[in-house]
């Protein structure tokens, strides 16, 4: 009972990583970045090739990661979604949908198909008490999402950048009135919204270490599923979301159906979403006439 | 009456394409000139032709996005198969059991949507699409547990395995899980597939135009006004999402049974996704635009294999391309007086 | 003339499959690589009783080359790319035309990828390489008699589409069931978990005959948890599961990228059990970057093994590292046996009725020649997957599965 609750929280600590970054990005540029996932899978890859191939230490290689991450999303924030400022939110979906199958097939002809076995970046001994083990990878993982909401949550209400960030994300036309660069701030948005897609994909392969170029889409859905669920824009939400969406899915498998974790999964969501429409953390919008 | 006059118009013109086209391929076919790959995508263009269809009534015409219309396309689907599958004896004629298999496909999906349709239609915007994405998912991942078998009792089920069907001996598996239906009889035809469509368009058209229609924009366009002005909001938005998972329904029997299997695993998240890409590059609320950039993107990636190993980065190159193009006015503007230039050009070639 | 020519050719191929049902047949040509065959072709070109194998075959083959399966299709199409490359270097004056087709593990995709083949004038194919694409296939080319022979696709389903679709692998109930027939027989087990993937084809395949088998032979299955293609990266619960329910064997009939998560899963939680894997289990010592110190003591039934040290696989291993930079897996072996195996059945086809001139013959000619030959109980190949394959007229292959225990990293015989 226990273990399985602690494999929960590890399963749901990466998700509410991975969920930082869609909302993050939600809750500013109004888009659903189905993108986020597969720059999850490049920071992997990152990672990857920098300790396999480069042979460099943890730290290094962890660092490679986000700053190629973090320039992606600003290249593809530049090129793909930039362009799409005042357009429809279902044609900057669709283009998110065209960089996700760019960045899959990209990684599909750079690192082929075959999957990686992605080295433990984590070498620590696991945690005993009693006769339950704690892997150390889920312990880091439960710590950096922690350090990192946090971290997310004094930036926003404490720097002049995370202000403007909330404040564009409050009201646009309000913001540039005040003076805030809003293209300027949606593209920071972005380089950190990546940035944390390559410490989510370190701890993603860390944990379930296989790397495909596949890996980062069903996380991604799942993530961005907690995202809703915490309430999309609100990242104590996505921390939330992320964890208690793991807990589900763990216990789901254990005491219901293996086969139907993901059914039930989902279920939960939507009766949550049934019963406060704007999910467990979101916020109330009141309807303007 | 000038303005609806010209919307009858732009109706019968997509009746027009939609003809054009069959009759194009069915002379193309009779000389032979029609390659077996093209020959091999008619049915599954058609099927997406309608799914764009249906799924236009909502994200267009409703307004409201939805993530997971390939959830509808496989209940269709797959009851399509069952009903096909034991009637083989009741009813011999191909293309009556067809229509049957259609029919009830289409009935079931609609129940479908009407059991999704009211949870989720209380919700807005991004959280209807996630809802509607979680809905396609819990579909998939029930039909990957469902196992349909027919014996001299009747059909049988199971969400566990095979063994657990209790057949007498003799007796048929229908749905396997995971392997979907395998051995089907392939009954839909290009034909049927283009009646469907008519059909589909006919509904759609005259829908827009009628009282429920007006009144579904009337909520799109804004909802507390409409709601002010005393239309039923959750009613005329339940019609729509119905109407159109009823026709998701059919468009998976026809494609279903155009395949001597089908998988549960096909009418995924990714497939709901390329219909929404159908309907957003056709244009939104757009039905000709959604007919053509169904057609002209189920074709592209077969037109693409020349590029090998390329073939699906520059499918997703095109996607992002064309979603930046039509965006920006300028190139659109440039567009469109090259694409009239062309049309007076194959104009005069036809005359010729 | 022609006409006349193939009619002859037809009649003596029916009466040379008639004879052969007899058990009188002679045997055949049993090396991909035989010195003689090579000689032999160098003496005529035409179809005058020299027996003979002349022209160009037009060879297609069909798999995932991207999306979520590309894994699999890659490794067939690189093995099947070597054998095509070998056998149009040995064989005199015949030669194959080799042309992949990307079906990303779908069947409407995949039969797309067949008709696009058809354009092309395809005579045979090697494929599909997963079974629901296959089986949407499989009914296509049974109707236009294309011959096709799979390298991978294991399902039964497959190979009742049609008398001319062959199967290169194991059928899943042939794995299934004999996988727990040998862990009765050699005692590995008697409390047996079963984690599998129930989204799937495949594992559920061999999952549903091996429960029945072992029930069968006595086998208790005290654990039967699943995964499915979505959920495969946490297997905490299926393997607390198994230790809870006290087995004594774990049996894993999935591939190898799940299986070395719950590898490692397994030495996280301090769970040490024997483990049994199928032949979708090669593979994982070739995993880049895998500690295959995890995979200490794993079973696996399996047809090839890269490590085996006879010539054939030596040479095919060392060329595929050479060109792919990546140890092969079976898949690619399976990819490997598929040309080898119609180039050695048209062999045997022109040896016995006086030559064979490929070229300009339709694919209902080549189908129709094909299938008699694999029909035939005296034709046999040996490949890198087994030695002396022989097929049943339904299509299944019949060849020895070798188990296998891996030991400091390497795989031994058991």
């Amino acid at each position: 009972m226990l273990s399985y609750l602690i494999n929960g929280i590890s399963l749901g600590s990466v998700y509410a990583i991975i969920a930082l970054g869609y909302t993050m990005v939600y809750g500013i540029a109004k888009m659903l970045n189905f993108a986020h996932g597969d720059v999850i899978m490049i920071g992997g890859y990152m990672a990857f090739c920098s300790t396999s191939y480069l042979g460099w230490p943890v730290i290094p290689s962890v660092l490679f990661s986000i700053i190629v991450c973090t320039m992606l999303g600003i290249v593809i924030e530049r090129l793909a979604y930039k362009p799409l400022r005042d357009a429809s939110s279902l044609a900057v979906l669709i283009t998110a949908i065209g960089v996700s199958y760019f960045l899959q097939n990209a990684a599909l002809l750079i690192w082929s198909s075959n999957p990686k076995a992605f080295p433990n970046m984590v070498e620590l001994p696991n945690l005993v008490i009693g006769d339950i083990q704690i892997s150390s990878v889920a312990i880091v993982t439960i710590i950096a999402c922690i350090v990192i909401m946090i971290a997310l949550t004094m930036f926003t209400t404490k720097t002049k950048l995370g202000k403007a960030m909330r404040a564009v994300s409050e009201d646009k036309g309000a913001a540039q009135l005040m003076g805030i660069n809003v293209n300027a701030t949606i593209s920071m948005t972005f380089a950190i919204g990546s940035g944390l897609a390559a410490i989510a994909g370190v701890l993603l392969c860390s944990a379930y270490p296989t790397l495909m170029p596949t890996t980062g889409a069903m996380p991604g859905i799942k993530a961005f599923t907690a995202a809703v669920f915490g309430g999309i824009g609100s990242i104590p939400g996505a921390m939330l979301g992320g964890i208690l969406l793991g807990i589900i899915e763990i216990f789901a498998k254990a005491y219901i159906s293996t086969q139907l974790s993901d059914a039930i999964v989902f279920a939960v969501l939507i009766i949550v979403l049934i019963v406060k429409p704007t999910g467990l953390l979101g916020k109330k919008m009141a309807e303007k006439v | 009456m000038k303005k609806f006059s010209k919307q009858t118009i732009s109706g019968f013109v997509n009746y027009g394409i939609i003809v054009v086209f069959f009759l194009l391929f069915q002379i193309l076919s009779a000389t032979g000139n029609l390659g077996s790959s093209l020959k091999g995508q008619l049915i599954p263009i058609c099927s997406y032709i309608i799914m764009a269809l249906s799924l236009n009534l909502v994200v267009g015409i409703s307004g409201e996005l939805s993530l997971g219309h390939a959830g509808f396309m496989s209940v269709g689907a797959f009851t399509g198969v069952v009903v096909a599958n034991s009637l083989s004896t009741a009813v011999p004629n191909g293309i009556v059991r067809l229509f049957v298999a259609l029919f009830i496909g289409a009935f079931v999906a609609g129940i479908a949507g009407i059991i999704i349709g009211i949870p989720v239609l209380r919700l807005r915007g991004d959280y209807l699409a996630i809802v509607t994405l979680a809905f396609g998912e819990i579909i998939k991942n029930v039909l990957n547990c469902l196992y349909v078998g027919i014996d001299g009792r009747g059909l049988h089920f199971s969400i566990k395995d095979e063994q657990s069907l209790h057949m007498e001996p003799g007796g048929r598996t229908i749905l396997s899980g995971p392997m979907g239906a395998l051995g089907i009889t392939k009954l839909s035809t290009f034909f049927v597939g283009i009646i469907l469509i008519l059909l589909v368009l006919f509904y759609i058209q005259n829908f827009v135009n009628s009282r429920p229609g007006r009144a579904i924009a009337a909520i799109r366009d804004n909802r507390i006004a409409a709601e002010a002005c005393g239309i039923p909001v959750t009613k005329y938005k339940l019609m729509a999402f119905v109407t159109s998972a009823a026709m998701a329904g059919s468009a998976g029997a026809l494609y279903a049974l155009n395949f001597s299997t089908v998988v549960p695993k096909k009418f995924d998240f990714n497939t709901s996704i390329l219909v929404l890409v159908f309907v957003v590059l056709g244009g939104i609320g757009n039905l000709r635009g959604s007919i053509i950039a169904a057609a002209v993107l189920t074709v592209l990636p077969e037109l693409l294999r020349e590029f090998q190993d390329y073939r699906m980065l520059a499918y997703a190159i095109v996607l992002i391309l064309v979603m930046l193009v039509t965006n920006n006015e300028k190139a659109m503007a440039f567009i469109n007086g090259k694409i009239k230039a062309v049309f007076k050009k194959l104009r005069k070639g036809e005359a010729r | 003339m022609k006409k006349r020519l193939l009619a002859l050719f037809m009649s003596a191929a029916m009466a040379c499959s008639l004879a052969a049902c007899g058990g009188t047949g002679a045997a055949a040509p049993a090396d991909g690589a035989g010195a003689s065959e090579a000689a032999s072709t160098d003496a005529g070109t035409s179809e005058g009783g020299s027996g003979a194998l002349t022209g160009t075959l037009k060879v297609g083959m069909i798999g995932p080359l991207t999306g979520a399966a590309a894994l699999y299709g890659n490794a067939v199409t690189n093995g099947t790319q070597i054998a095509v490359d070998e056998i149009n270097a040995i064989s005199g004056d015949f030669k194959m035309e080799y042309q992949p087709e990307d079906d990303e593990h779908d069947a409407e995709k995949s039969v797309n990828a067949y008709n696009k083949l058809k354009d092309w004038n395809v005579q045979a194919i090697v494929g599909c390489v997963t079974t629901t694409p296959c089986v949407a296939v499989a009914a296509e080319a049974n109707n236009d008699r294309v011959f096709m022979l799979t390298p991978s696709a294991s399902a039964t389903s497959v190979t009742e589409q049609g008398d001319d679709i062959f199967q290169l692998c194991f059928s899943d109930p042939n794995q299934g069931s004999a996988s727990a027939q040998y862990i009765k027989d050699n005692g590995l087990g008697s409390k047996i978990a079963i984690i599998y993937n129930n989204s799937d084809v495949y594992s559920t395949g061999i999952y549903q005959t091996f429960s029945a088998k072992a029930a069968e032979v006595g086998l208790e299955v005290v654990s039967t948890t699943t995964f499915t293609d979505d959920t495969a990266n946490d297997f905490s619960v299926q393997l607390t599961d198994a230790q809870k329910a006290g087995a004594d064997l774990i049996f894993l009939p999935i591939y190898y990228t799940p299986a070395s998560l719950i590898l490692q899963q397994a030495d996280a939680m301090g769970y040490k059990v024997p483990m049994f894997g199928v032949d979708g289990m090669d593979g994982i010592l070739g995993l880049e970057g895998f500690d295959t110190k995890l995979a200490e003591g794993v079973m696996l039934l399996t047809p090839f093994s890269a490590d085996a040290k006879d010539e054939k696989t030596v040479n095919f291993v060392k060329k595929y590292q050479d060109s792919f930079k990546e140890v092969p897996i079976q898949f690619a072996a399976d990819g490997y046996d598929c040309p080898y195996a119609i180039y050695e059945a048209l062999k045997f086809y022109a040896a016995k009725n006086g030559g064979l001139d490929v070229t300009d013959k339709s694919n209902e000619d080549i189908c129709k020649i094909l299938v008699s030959v694999f029909s035939d109980p005296s034709f046999s190949v040996d490949g890198i997957t087994g030695e002396g394959m022989t097929w049943t007229a339904n299509g299944e292959v019949n060849k020895a599965p070798k188990a296998v225990v891996i030991k400091d990293g390497v795989y031994v015989g058991l």
